[in-house]
């Protein structure tokens, strides 16, 4: 039966939204949950959803795309250059070591070279999805094995190219019959043409996302709606991945250049902030299809050969990387974690393993067993991690806690000073903080006080400080202080309230515009209030004071006695607002109390909190003698 | 002729009956330069290059201001800790102020006798300043004797104008080249 789209569509939400939070709770990771989720709604158990499965796979296979992206842009291309060598090294030397491996097993398993080499270079690849999602989870992505796995799977991405190109010459005798559909227009070029366009495409997406792209994003925030803004961020993706696609990369690369690209621009918080929650929905279809594509009838009936091909897999692939993770001189503890993180195969396996059926390298029930294989070694990377982080990494974390407090080196640099609105006034906190060497991440929700900032050599994001997913991207979660600076008060507001609400232990320094707004900011449990005017006001005032002849030391105290004053009253004063005529009659007295303490009606008339440089009595005293 | 920096110091000059003659009696004087540093820092910020420059431009400083708890008040001690810099003023390298000389000009609310081994307060103006001499000594100046008006408590107007033109004529003398040393 066919099932209407928004009938397969309720049965994935709901799966998800039934599962992920049970997986959470649990402490298994939203990546496990998918997987069990797909596993329950798929063919095998509960049948809700047929073998559609594969279809949704492949266009889930875009949250790749997309969390690709996000890697790159939140990858400045500094610190790529500076994992070159551990990407093409230990990336390099994993896929050929694990390739040869695999394929020399099966060759001494009786399988024909063509397929052993195809079987090798297949099953050589990690899952990205599932690594760095699961590695993310754990907050280990920055740790010493976190950025080695992502430089092998970010070489194995490569990698998949020339294993593209290779297959069709492993092809078996009636690989004429092959479908066609992935054939590229490169394919019909000659092979120096063929580098050519790869070439050119890669040029063509970093002087596109360089010249293109940032004044196209200005002229789109400009217009200031907010759907725009994401519409275009998620074409960008589309449009990359079509590219690579026509000259026949892999779209993830590209996605992760075209993000490399954009790392440096002021409006990276806002593109990731907006293609997150699509990254994450579609991942997570893609972990359920994965969950739903593993065929257990075909696993029951040859239970032992299929897990004893996933274990011995499992086990063999680990076991390179724990070797390559020696030579490179990963800590024990990290190396560990690195093995076992990459011990599974990767999504690619599924397209390069529907492609050597086409080409006839495979037969079809292998193919159908080294599916299963796959899906299965993916659906156990979650729990070999949770494995890892309940029983191997409390070890190590008793030997010695030092390794630990070491790794906290390589966690990229997060300012410990977000500063939400960049006008008038946060400009100037800004630059005060900046000439103190105080580095704060900067978001402005006006698209051409951004611009004219970067112009300015002044890096500030352009976003919607009260988005949470925006202060997320700007490192909230590690931060210690928020200022809050925006243009009205209704955006302050609501800064402070999502602040308040989902990252209660950042320091809120807050402007206020006036006193009213000063009270609903007092109830809100704001402790540092800064009304806009109140500085400036006194400064004039005292100036004025000393032009009438009233000595700078006796303003400038003054100054700060009211300022103090007039502070503490309004806290009193806020209790009983909503009582007008008591407030009234409050605010009264305590302008009288202030006059009283400062004794301003004559100019000459001495503070009387300065008792101390008052020599009255002591001349009485005197006198009195 | 001498040039003289007067550093004035007075947090509550709005009420002062001594300091106010004094300043007025003084003001406008040739070779005399009146810097009312309360007046000038507010906040207590005080420029240390712009006072080191008016150090330099100067042969006499003078420290003005009234007596409070057997020594300056607040802001002079400010003063010399910032301004005063190692290497600059004193230490192996710190000769700029070699040859100046130095001195304080007070106004005590008490009586003369009352600053003596038998007195009130037990001690001499001259042991209360002691800091301010050996400070001097310590910047390779000379310490003058200070200009002390006692008594400000009980002194009548005429007898602080008398004293405003006192100070006013030690100013012309230390300027022409008389001056008391210690």
């Amino acid at each position: 039966m066919e099932h209407s789209y928004f009938f397969i569509a309720m049965i994935y939400l709901a799966a998800a939204v039934i599962f992920i939070p049970v997986a959470k709770k649990l402490g298994l990771g939203s990546v496990l949950g998918y997987l069990l989720a797909g596993i329950v709604i798929g063919p095998s158990l509960l049948g809700f959803i047929g073998h559609e499965g594969q279809d949704i796979m492949h266009f889930a296979e875009f949250g790749v795309v997309m969390m690709l992206f996000l890697i790159g842009i939140e990858l400045e291309p500094a610190l790529l250059w500076s994992l070159r060598a551990p990407i093409l090294g230990l990336g390099g030397l994993q896929v050929l070591i694990t390739a040869a491996a695999i394929a020399g097993l099966a060759l001494l398993l009786g399988q024909p070279l063509n397929a052993s080499l195809a079987l090798g270079m297949t099953l050589s690849l990690s899952s990205t999805a599932i690594v760095l999602q699961s590695l993310k989870e754990k907050g280990q992505l920055s740790s010493a094995a976190g950025q080695s796995a992502f430089s092998v799977l970010l070489f194995q991405d490569i990698a998949v190219i020339p294993m593209l190109a290779i297959f069709p010459l492993l092809a078996g005798p009636d690989a004429s019959s092959a479908t066609d559909h992935t054939t590229t227009f490169r394919d019909n070029l000659p092979a120096w043409m063929q580098t050519l366009v790869v070439l050119g495409a890669v040029i063509v997406i970093i002087i596109a996302g360089q010249y293109l792209v940032r004044p196209l994003l200005r002229m789109v925030a400009r217009t200031r709606v907010r759907e725009l803004f994401t519409a275009f961020a998620l074409l960008l993706v589309v449009a990359i991945s079509v590219l690579m696609s026509l000259v026949g990369l892999s779209p993830a690369l590209g996605a992760f250049l075209g993000g490399v690209v954009l790392a440096n621009s002021e409006y990276k918080h806002e593109l990731e902030s907006d293609i997150e929650p699509f990254k994450g929905l579609l991942l997570g279809l893609f972990f359920m299809a994965v969950g739903a594509s593993i065929d257990f009838k075909l696993v029951l009936s040859m239970p032992w050969v299929i897990l004893g091909l996933v274990v011995s897999l499992m086990i063999l692939k680990m076991v390179i990387l724990l070797i390559l993770g020696k030579v490179f001189r990963i800590s024990i503890e990290q190396n560990l974690l690195f093995g076992m993180a990459l011990s599974q195969v990767g999504e690619f396996a599924f397209v390069l393993l529907a492609f050597t059926q086409q080409n006839n390298i495979l037969a079809p029930r292998m193919v159908s067993i080294m599916t299963a294989v796959v899906a299965l070694s993916m659906a156990l990377t979650p729990l070999l991690l949770l494995i890892y982080e309940r029983i191997i990494q409390p070890r190590f974390n008793q030997a010695g806690a030092g390794t630990n407090t070491r790794e906290a080196d390589e966690i990229q640099e997060k300012h410990p000073i977000i500063i939400a609105g960049f006008g008038r006034f946060g400009n100037i906190v800004g630059r005060f903080l900046r000439v103190n060497g105080v580095k704060a991440t900067i978001l402005d929700l006006d698209s051409d006080r951004v611009d004219a900032l970067h112009n300015l050599g002044v890096k500030v994001y352009y976003g919607d400080a009260s988005r949470r997913d925006l202060l997320e991207a700007a490192g909230a979660a590690d931060a210690k202080i928020i200022i809050v600076a925006m243009d009205t008060v209704e955006q302050t507001l609501d800064v402070v309230k999502i602040v308040r609400k989902h990252f209660p232990h950042l320091q809120m320094l807050v402007k206020a515009e006036h006193i009213p707004d000063t009270y609903e900011l007092m109830d809100l449990g704001v402790l540092h209030i800064y009304r806009e005017t109140l500085d400036t006001s006194l400064r004039m005032g005292a100036d004025a004071l000393q032009m009438l002849g009233i000595r700078a030391y006796h303003a400038h105290r003054n100054i700060s006695t009211f300022r103090k004053q007039d502070e503490k009253a309004l806290k009193g004063l806020s209790a009983i607002r909503n009582d007008k005529k008591l407030y009234i009659n409050t605010v009264k007295q305590r302008i009288e109390e202030l006059e009283k303490l400062m004794s301003n009606e004559r100019v000459t008339k001495w503070n009387p909190s300065a008792q101390g440089w008052d020599e009255q009595s002591l001349i009485d005293e005197a006198n009195q003698d | 002729m001498a040039k003289i920096l007067i550093l004035f110091a007075h947090p509550a000059f709005e009420k002062s009956r001594v300091h106010s003659q004094l300043v007025t009696a003084i003001r406008g004087m040739q070779g005399v330069t009146l810097h009312d540093l309360y007046e000038v820092y507010p906040d207590m910020n005080i420029d240390v290059r712009h006072e080191q420059s008016l150090l330099l431009q100067h042969d006499i400083i003078l420290f003005q201001h009234p007596l409070y708890w057997y020594s300056a008040p607040a802001m002079i001690k400010q003063w010399q800790d910032l301004v005063l810099e190692h290497g600059w003023a004193y230490g192996r390298t710190g000769t700029a102020l070699r040859g100046k000389m130095a001195g304080n000009v007070i106004s005590a609310g008490a009586q003369e006798g009352t600053y003596s081994k038998e007195g009130w307060h037990h001690y001499t103006i001259n042991d209360f300043l002691l800091p301010f001499r050996q400070t001097a000594v310590l910047c390779n100046m000379q310490y003058l004797e200070p200009f002390v008006i006692y008594g400000t408590h009980r002194l009548s107007y005429t007898s602080i104008l008398e004293q405003a033109v006192a100070y006013k004529q030690m100013l012309e003398r230390l300027r022409d080249g008389q001056p008391k040393i210690q």
